[in-house]
């Protein structure tokens, strides 16, 4: 018997559910005057369910007496139910069947501890609406209230009374027959069965099977597309290509290994002994010394084209990734931070002017926080530092970019499968989620991705994965496996044959845990389910391991075991349903050759404005433009305080909500050494020059990391590219182009890249209104994110001011350098030049700023980035509650500089506004000595004012309150 | 004696860990002890002088904020329980273990039909996580004894402390039970509502009352939302940049508290 549960708010109670939702659908001016209530609720379905033991359900678990009231009523007669007042029109929102409910799946559960037996359960939320006719019910509905891509929307009472749960499955081996094709029916094919492999790479498959004198069978072709895909292999940036731009022309063997691998391993070389790196671009995380007992490891991962159709499941399934990533380093590392930074169009864009299959930003944005947010907190993994950027070009295509840093003992830092290790699935079980999400990961969104790829979206289910990370730990330290890896894109079939490679591996399909019945052996192999590690366990290991996984609740299966053959052999029950080489697998694919040209746009002067303008006004756009504005109402939603380790929080300051340049956390509670973790990006400049654009977010990742107190001799960093289609030679040109400069500042600044990743084909297309094909692609965009070390924590500084009567120095020289800047943004200019970096200038600045800082001769300290000097001297001063007085004329520049618009706006790299004590002014002067640019321009007050003169012409005064106030007012959602 | 403290750890509880390192930082033996561990034998907790429930997602907040896990209580380890607290022995529960707690009436003796009180959704809707600074009435409750005013961080969904009805407030205010309040931050001075409500956020989730926390009626077992093993050091605290250097954080005194009770 199938019954339906309604929770709704109680008598007095304010139905907030509702009240939020009608404010989105006027935010997003889809309609304002109609009533709607809400409430959230469970089909249950039992077949000896009885009412006493429904309403148990409800008492015991499902609603709070003291402000829920609650409806129990057999599906069967819910059509009697009437609206809660007449005219009202009910709506019911249920996960579409398959997708992950971990509501759902906890209640069955619970109800089990109650010795109910529950056979299943789906959770609903539903709506009555008044005031609405049908086609803009459906259009709330679309746009607000469902997400088509994981949820079904039912107009009036439920067309059914039982819940299905799976089908069955009948074995039946699949070939493929492609022997005989010509190579447009192998292009078609590749196409059609959602392999997206090149027709190069289709002739080869194509000639390994002739040669074997047989066809394939469907899963040897999902797992060579799987390996082969760009999402596992970066076959573009790790291939041949053929680079040529103003300064002559280069081959490149393999373009990532020589420029950003390339430069870790000279600097490697050079520190010799004192290499901090322990295993760079080989696991799943980069790995780094941290102290006598542990090594730290880093990674980031974007999750973009899920977080597209799906933002909420996106999001969380993007985290829950690279949590996995750590977890799957060495033997397991423990997760101790997370990071986020997210790409979106403007939240203010009409949403008549969406191309059809693209979901509004805003609602992109709060699903994507949400997503982060409900998983981070339950992993209980601080969320401490991030960023948020908004450009037009990440409508279709918002970028979703998900760090993790992980900490792990120095002799658990390396793993080891042997042959005869069980092949040993741990977590959660395996289901039709996810299908094809590394290949779909691997192609252009169009708007018709949605309906095509909709299984590769997923919700994630956090408990699991903590569970997961608990048994592991102690695992790991009771030496109960060899080996270990996450089950990423591509699922066992990547996991798998990536830890098998060296030796091989024979697979029992039929064994692995299914959610429900009815997958196919090729299903199980390729899903994307959530939550799962594979493990490789020795026959000695095997029975503590699973007793201590069932101990806890946690499922661990083992589905095959690790032979030394060299091939990939697959089995469902008896019989051989795949079998390839590992050496096939991983080194057969053609070399993909690519051609890659760049050409600077020419470099055109910015119209300054008049010199004896006020700025006051242009400074409080500037602060209140998107990228700049203060994301608190992100930053609020994250825990950055759980594991007990918080040092300096996102948010910082006399009323904790000034921006701080970098987030550090203690991850050894009885220890004083800290991690510093922050990042650096700047999609504006990269329309002026990519090579530009790279070397300003490096200089800023490790600037951030420098103002906090870390030691630049301890920074690592680790690479994200996304960009748009690759096959197009200009594109991959800019893209070439910054890995050039990725290798020529690490190389100078002795900073080494530990770990990367890219994304490529962040294009969307479309019809638009007249029947034309349209492309957006995103902007180049490089994240670069840095993690350094402090020897004491008690040494970090934060950027707001401290106390009226100290001075201000600026440290660095600025130039002329408006060109992709706020203030160029805010006043609508074009041209003018992108900032450069003196590598020589910022190695000497950052060390002798990090020695003013170790010897607590600074009390404030703050980088300069968007908005330039005026930006960060007003969040100083906000910050802190104080004022300040500052003069321009003094800034250190290349002497012919005098313009007030550029000494306040210009984003030059390398620079910090510091605020210190009088009597530490000469030391601070001596520790920077002669080779690095400063000035003192002014002081702290008590007036609450920022006032700034040039020539002692006042260009910026303001009050403090009205500066901090025009930064927090734009996303104060 | 040296008192050994149980913190339970449930699928999805997260804050175990530095909840153990803070009762040892005060001289406790803290042992993490899994619920199925507890299931399987409940006769465990004998051994122990405190029983702690710390903050994370038990099984996931799914059905609702610790809904679970305290459902698993009610059902099997009530009597244990009762017994434990009964036998002049000390419980705690932070954030999610409050949530839990409330909800198993360990600590209002809600009569089977009847729920005094509970934690709901926040009036903002949304997790958040900020400090906060709180009265605290440590005239009745072992674990606040000594402390006046203290400052913590929240980090909740589900926090908004809510009375069946006005009676009910009242005997619980008049019994000295409501321990701990959410104070307006200084620069707001005493800018209560007319109705006494500190606005938010220096009442973070809307509480009735503004309480954050209260203890049962014998003072020894307390629940709080705000995270008192998140302030133990003094860069826990987020202007210590700024102010003038602490040498221990505010949240140990509950800690400390609680040890102290057994030398």
């Amino acid at each position: 018997m199938l019954w339906e549960i309604n929770i709704s708010p109680g008598e007095n109670q304010t139905d907030r559910v509702a009240a939020a939702t009608l404010a989105e659908a006027a935010d997003l001016h889809l309609a304002n005057d109609f009533q709607l209530r809400a409430s959230h609720g469970y089909l249950v379905q039992g077949s000896h369910l009885t009412r006493a033991e429904v309403d148990r359900l409800v008492e015991q678990l499902l609603v709070d007496p003291v402000v829920q009231q609650a409806t129990v009523t057999p599906v069967a007669q819910t059509a009697d139910s009437e609206p809660p007042e007449p005219d009202m029109q009910g709506l019911y929102v249920l996960p579409k069947p398959g997708v992950m409910d971990p509501v759902a799946q906890s209640a069955i559960r619970a109800a089990a501890h109650l010795g109910i037996s529950v056979e299943t359960v789906r959770t609903l939320r539903k709506y009555w609406i008044g005031g609405l006719a049908r086609p803009e019910i459906d259009t709330l509905a679309q746009k607000v209230l469902a997400n088509d891509a994981i949820e079904q929307v039912i107009h009036g009472p439920l067309p059914f009374d039982h819940l299905e749960v799976g089908s069955g499955y009948t074995f039946e081996l699949r070939q493929m027959p492609i022997c005989a094709l010509s190579h447009d029916e192998l292009s078609h094919l590749s196409r059609t069965a959602q392999l997206y492999l090149q027709d190069a790479e289709m002739q080869t498959v194509q000639t390994y099977f002739r040669e074997l004198g047989r066809e394939p069978t469907d899963i040897e072709l999902e797992t060579i597309a799987q390996t082969w895909s760009e999402h596992c292999s970066h076959k573009t940036l790790a291939g041949r290509i053929a680079y040529q731009d103003e300064r002559g022309s280069r081959q490149f063997e393999n373009m990532l290994k020589e420029t950003i691998f390339a430069a870790t391993v000279e600097i490697r070389e050079r520190l010799g002994e004192a290499d901090p790196c322990v295993s760079v671009f080989s696991d799943n995380a980069g790995i780094v010394r941290f102290d006598d007992r542990y090594n730290i490891v880093f990674k980031v991962e974007t999750h973009n084209h899920p977080s597209a159709l799906e933002p909420y499941g996106g999001a969380n399934t993007g985290i829950g990734g690279v949590i996995r990533d750590p977890m799957g380093t060495g033997l397991g590392a423990k997760p101790i931070c997370n990071t986020d930074v997210f790409c979106f169009a403007s939240p203010d864009i009409p949403v008549e002017s969406l191309p059809p299959g693209v979901l509004h930003p805003r609602r992109v944005m709060k699903g994507v926080v949400s997503g982060v947010r409900d998983y981070g907190n339950r992993m209980g993994i601080p969320t401490v530092n991030g960023a948020v950027y908004f450009d037009d070009r990440y409508l279709g295509n918002p970028l979703v970019y998900c760090g993790n840093v992980g900490l792990i003992p120095r002799d658990k830092s390396f793993g080891d499968p042997q042959p005869g290790d069980y092949i040993v699935a741990v977590g959660g079980r395996t289901g039709r989620d996810g299908i094809h999400g590394a290949t779909f990961s691997s192609v252009e969104l169009t708007s018709e991705s949605e309906m095509l790829s909709g299984g590769a979206v997923q919700i994630g289910n956090a408990i699991t994965e903590k569970m997961v990370l608990d048994v592991v730990m102690a695992a790991r330290d009771r030496g109960l496996y060899n080996a270990i890896t996450d089950c990423g894109a591509g699922g066992f079939s990547s996991a798998v044959g990536e830890m098998g490679e060296e030796i091989g591996a024979e697979v029992w399909l039929d064994r692995a845990p299914v959610k429900y019945d009815g997958l196919s052996y090729t299903e199980i192999w390729i899903s994307e389910a959530q939550e799962r590690m594979v493990l490789s366990v020795s026959e000695d290991q095997w029975p503590e391991l699973k007793k201590l996984c069932q101990s806890e609740g946690v499922e661990a299966t083992v589905i095959g075991k690790f032979v030394p053959t060299g091939r990939l052999q697959l089995k469902y029950h008896d019989t051989v349903v795949g079998d390839l080489t590992m050496e096939f697998l991983h080194d057969g694919r053609p070399p993909v050759i690519r051609q890659a040209v760049y050409q600077a746009p020419p470099e055109t002067d910015l119209a300054l404005p008049s010199a004896e303008e006020d700025y006051t006004e242009t400074l409080r756009d500037v602060l209140a433009s998107p990228n700049v504005a203060s994301k608190h109402w992100v930053i609020r939603q994250y825990d950055h305080e759980v594991q007990g380790g918080s040092v300096i929080k996102p948010l910082v300051g006399l009323d904790h909500d000034g921006p701080g340049d970098a987030a550090v956390v203690r991850p050894v509670l009885d220890s004083r050494r800290g991690v510093v973790v922050s990042c650096g990006m700047n999609p504006r400049y990269g329309d002026f020059d990519t090579y530009h654009m790279a070397a300003s977010a490096i200089d800023e990742a490790i600037r951030n990391c420098v103002a906090t107190g870390a030691d630049p001799a301890t920074i690592a960093i680790l690479d994200n590219f996304c960009w748009g289609d690759c096959e197009k030679s200009e594109t991959l040109g800019s893209l070439v182009r910054a890995a050039i400069a990725c290798y020529d500042v690490a190389v100078a600044l002795g900073t080494p890249f530990i770990s990367g990743k890219d994304s490529l084909n962040n294009e969307f297309s479309y019809q638009d209104s007249s029947g034309k094909r349209q492309t957006i692609a995103i902007p180049p965009s490089l994240l670069i994110s840095a993690m350094g070390q402090v020897d004491d924590v008690g040494r970090c500084v934060t950027m707001d001011l401290k106390q009226a009567g100290n001075l201000i120095y600026l440290v660095g020289q600025t130039a002329d350098e408006l060109g992709g800047s706020h203030f160029a943004l805010v006043r609508g200019f074009a041209g003018g030049r992108v900032p450069r970096v003196d590598v020589q200038q910022a190695s000497q600045t950052f060390t002798a700023m990090h020695q003013a800082i170790h010897q607590g001769l600074v009390r404030a300290c703050h980088d300069l980035s968007e908005g330039g000097l005026a930006t960060a001297a007003a969040e100083m001063a906000f910050a802190g509650g104080l004022g300040a007085t500052l003069t321009l004329e003094v800034m250190p520049t290349d002497g012919r500089l005098d313009h007030p618009a550029v000494l306040l706006f210009s984003e030059s790299n390398t620079r910090f506004l510091c605020e210190v004590p009088r009597d530490s002014a000469a030391q601070f002067e001596t520790v920077l000595g002669p080779d690095v640019p400063f000035a003192q321009l002014g002081e702290t007050t008590d007036d609450g004012r920022l006032h700034i003169t040039h020539h002692r012409r006042p260009v910026i005064d303001d009050e403090i309150g009205r500066l901090k106030q025009a930064w927090q007012a734009t996303l104060d959602w | 004696m040296q008192p050994r403290v149980l913190v339970l750890r449930a699928p999805g509880t997260n804050c175990d860990l530095e909840t153990a390192f803070a009762f040892e930082q005060c001289g406790a033996q803290a042992d993490r002890v899994h619920i199925n561990r507890l299931l399987e034998s409940p006769a465990t907790l004998d051994a122990y002088q405190i029983f702690c429930l710390p903050g994370g997602f038990s099984y996931g907040d799914d059905l609702a904020a610790g809904r679970i896990l305290a459902s698993q209580i009610r059902e099997r380890l009530a009597d244990m329980l009762h017994r434990f607290r009964d036998g002049d022995r000390l419980m705690l529960g932070i954030c999610n273990g409050f949530q839990v707690l409330i909800q198993t009436g360990m600590l209002l003796n809600d009569s089977a039909d009847r729920r005094q009180a509970t934690l709901c959704d926040n009036d903002s809707g949304r997790f958040e996580d900020r400090w906060v600074r709180l009265s605290a009435d440590g005239s009745r409750c072992v674990m606040l004894a000594g402390l006046d005013e203290l400052e913590l961080p929240v980090a909740h969904a589900e926090g908004k402390f809510v009375t069946q009805d006005e009676a009910t407030f009242q005997e619980l205010e008049s019994q000295g039970q409501l321990v701990l309040r959410y104070l307006p931050a200084p620069a707001a001075g005493s800018a209560a509502a007319d109705n006494g409500l500190v606005p938010y956020p220096d009442n973070p989730n809307g509480s009735l009352g503004n309480v954050a926390g209260i203890c049962d009626a014998s003072g020894r077992v307390l629940g709080l939302m705000p995270h008192p093993e998140r302030f133990i050091d003094p860069t826990h605290h987020p202007r210590w940049t700024r102010e003038p250097e602490r040498t221990t954080g505010d949240g140990l005194k509950l800690f400390e508290n609680a040890v102290a009770y057994f030398r």
